[in-house]
C-alpha cells in the first residue's frame, strides 16, 4: 500500500497535470506555434528520438561532472569557512556578490576566454552556478557545531581532524544532501546557458535552438519536457544517496 | 597532602567586549581518588568553567589545576565527559555511540572487544536489547543511561559531568542516581559532579562543594558522611535532611554576594 502509494500518488498528480494543460490548450483554441499541447509531444519525442538521446546524454554527462565538481569544491570550501572564521568573514562577501551575478552574463565572458571548448565550458558554468549552496550549508553545519559534540572527542585529546570525520562530517550530511537538491537543477540550468546563450551543436540546448529556428513548437516543449523528465531523475538519484548516507536524519512520521 | 584532583587558587576570567569578566576567583577544590566532588552553587557562577579545567580543555589565568600528580595542562585521555546534552550522535546505533572513546583511546582495541565492553556497560544500566537502536529512538532518559555508559567506557580516571541529569523528570532522574550509584560500585572513578539539584549531590556525593557567585570561590564544603550503598529513602532522614538544610542556608548566601542574579 505505502509503496503503491509512494508511485501512484506522484503519477497521477503528473496525469491530472497534463490533462489539464491540455485542455486549457482545446479551450482557447490554441494552434500549436502559440503553445504546443501534451498531445503534440509524443509524435515530436518520435520524430527526434535519435536526437534526444545523443543530445541528451550531452547534457546530462556535463551537468552530471559540473555537479560533481562543485561537490567537490563547495564541500572544501565549506570546510574552510565552518572551521575559520576569518576565511568566513573574508569569503562571503565575495560570494554572495558572486552568486549575485546572473550568470547568463558569464555565458559570453567564459566562451572569449576558452574559445571553442564547448565541452569545458558547459561543465564549468554548470560548476559555477552550483557550488554555492553547497559551500553555504557545509559552511553553515560546521560553524554551527553544537561545541558539546566536539568536546566530547577533544576532551580526550582527538585531533581536529579525527573530530571532523567522526563527528561534524556525519552531523552535516544531511544539510548537504539539501544543498545538493537544489544545486542539482541550478546545475542544469548552467549546462543549458551554454547550450542555448554559446550556440555550439550540443545538448538538448541546442535542439531547442533548432526547434526555435524552424519554428517547430512542438519540438521546443518536447525539450522543456525532456530537461524536466532529466532534472527529475537526477533529483531522486540525490534521494537514494541521501536515504544510504544520510537516512539516520530522517525521522518516522508520529 | 596532595588529593587525587588538587585544584588550588585558581582565577580565571573571560575576555568580553566590555572588558575580563572573571568568572573563577580563588577556587580550591580537593578530591581523593575514588571519591566523588558534587560542586553546587548559583547559576552562571562558573561551574562549567570548572568542567573545562579538569578535562584541559582550558587553561586557567592563575593557578594549577594538578591530576594524579601532574598539572593538567591539554586534554588527556583519561578522562570522560558527560553532559546534560546526552550529546549522541544520531547516524550511530546506540552500541557504536557508546564505543567512540575506544576509537579514540584505544585505536588498537579490536571490534569484538570493544562491542563487549560497550555491551557490558549499557547492560549495567538496563539499556540491554537496546544497542542496535538510534538514539532517536530511545526516551531522554535512556539517551542520558548510554551517554553515562559512553562517558566511562574507556575506564576513565576522573569522570567529569556537567548537570547530567538536569533535564530529566524527577522519577527518572532518582533512577539515574542509582544508577550511577550502582556504576560507581562497579567501576571505580573519580568523579566531579555539576549540579544545581541539592538532593542529587547529597545522595551521590562523598563531599559537596558550594561555590559562591560570581566570581566563583569555594564557600564552603560539606564531608557526606552517609553509607556507601545509600537508597533514595535516606534523603528523608534526619541527617540528610539536616545537611539539604545547611547547602541551602550556603546556596542563599551564595546568591546574596552576587545580587543581580535573582
Amino acid at each position: 500500500m505505502d509503496r503503491a502509494q509512494k508511485i501512484l500518488v506522484p503519477l497521477a498528480a503528473i496525469v491530472i497535470f497534463l490533462v489539464l494543460w491540455e485542455f486549457v490548450v482545446w479551450v482557447n483554441g490554441w494552434p500549436d506555434y502559440k503553445m504546443a499541447a501534451p498531445s503534440d509531444l509524443p509524435p515530436a519525442f518520435w520524430k527526434f528520438h535519435t536526437l534526444f538521446l545523443t543530445m541528451g546524454w550531452q547534457t546530462l554527462w556535463r551537468t552530471v561532472l559540473g555537479l560533481g565538481l562543485a561537490v567537490v569544491f563547495g564541500t572544501f570550501l565549506g570546510m574552510v569557512m565552518g572551521f575559520s572564521k576569518i576565511a568566513r568573514d573574508g569569503l562571503y562577501p565575495l560570494l554572495v556578490g558572486f552568486n549575485a551575478i546572473p550568470k547568463a552574463t558569464l555565458v559570453p565572458v567564459i566562451a572569449l576566454i576558452f574559445i571553442g571548448q564547448h565541452d569545458f565550458n558547459t561543465v564549468l558554468m554548470a560548476f559555477l552556478i552550483s557550488f554555492f549552496p553547497i559551500a553555504v550549508s557545509v559552511g553553515i553545519g560546521l560553524s554551527t557545531l553544537e561545541p558539546e559534540y566536539r568536546d566530547i572527542l577533544a576532551a580526550l585529546g582527538a585531533s581536529k581532524f579525527t573530530i571532523f570525520r567522526k563527528i561534524a562530517l556525519p552531523k552535516t550530511l544531511p544539510e548537504f544532501f539539501g544543498a545538493l537538491k537544489v544545486a542539482v537543477t541550478l546545475a542544469f540550468i548552467g549546462t543549458n546557458l551554454v547550450e542555448i546563450v554559446s550556440p555550439h551543436g550540443k545538448g538538448l540546448g541546442a535542439l531547442f535552438l533548432s526547434g526555435q529556428t524552424n519554428s517547430d513548437y512542438p519540438l521546443m516543449f518536447a525539450v522543456l519536457i525532456a530537461l524536466a523528465v532529466l532534472g527529475i531523475v537526477l533529483y531522486y538519484a540525490v534521494v537514494a544517496l541521501e536515504k544510504i548516507f544520510a537516512g539516520w536524519a530522517e525521522r518516522s512520521p508520529g | 597532602m596532595q588529593k587525587f584532583i588538587d585544584i588550588r587558587g585558581v582565577k580565571h576570567a573571560y575576555k568580553t567586549k566590555n572588558g575580563p569578566l572573571p568568572v573563577l576567583d580563588g577556587l580550591d577544590v580537593g578530591v581523593g581518588e575514588g571519591e566523588f566532588c558534587a560542586v553546587v552553587g548559583p547559576s552562571g557562577c562558573g561551574k562549567s568553567t570548572l568542567t573545562r579545567l579538569v578535562s584541559g580543555l582550558m587553561r586557567p589565568d592563575e593557578g594549577a589545576v594538578v591530576l594524579d600528580g601532574q598539572e593538567v595542562s591539554s586534554p588527556r585521555k583519561t578522562v570522560g565527559m558527560a553532559f546534560q546534552n546526552p550529546v549522541m550522535l544520531e547516524w550511530r546505533t546506540i552500541l557504536e555511540n557508546v564505543m567512540l572513546p575506544l576509537e579514540i583511546v584505544a585505536p588498537g582495541m579490536g571490534r569484538a572487544e570493544k562491542e563487549a565492553r560497550a555491551t557490558h556497560l549499557l547492560e549495567m544500566v538496563g539499556l540491554k536489547g537496546f544497542e542496535k537502536k538510534r538514539p532517536s529512538e530511545l526516551s531522554g532518559g535512556m539517551r542520558q543511561r548510554a551517554s553515562l555508559c559512553r562517558a566511562i567506557v574507556h575506564k576513565p580516571q576522573v569522570l567529569i559531568m556537567d548537570e547530567p541529569f538536569g533535564a530529566l523528570d524527577n522519577f527518572t532522574r532518582e533512577d539515574l542516581w542509582q544508577t550511577m550509584r550502582d556504576l560507581r560500585a562497579a567501576e571505580p572513578f573519580t568523579c566531579i559532579l555539576i549540579t544545581h539539584d541539592l538532593r542529587e549531590s547529597v545522595f551521590l556525593g562523598d563531599q559537596v562543594i558550594v561555590l559562591s557567585g560570581r566570581p566563583a570561590r569555594t564557600q564552603y564544603v560539606l564531608d557526606v558522611d552517609l553509607p556507601a550503598d545509600r537508597t533514595i529513602d535516606i534523603l528523608y532522614e534526619p541527617k540528610a535532611v539536616a545537611m539539604l538544610h545547611l547547602l541551602r542556608e550556603q546556596i542563599r548566601i551564595a546568591q546574596g554576594r552576587d545580587g543581580d542574579l535573582h
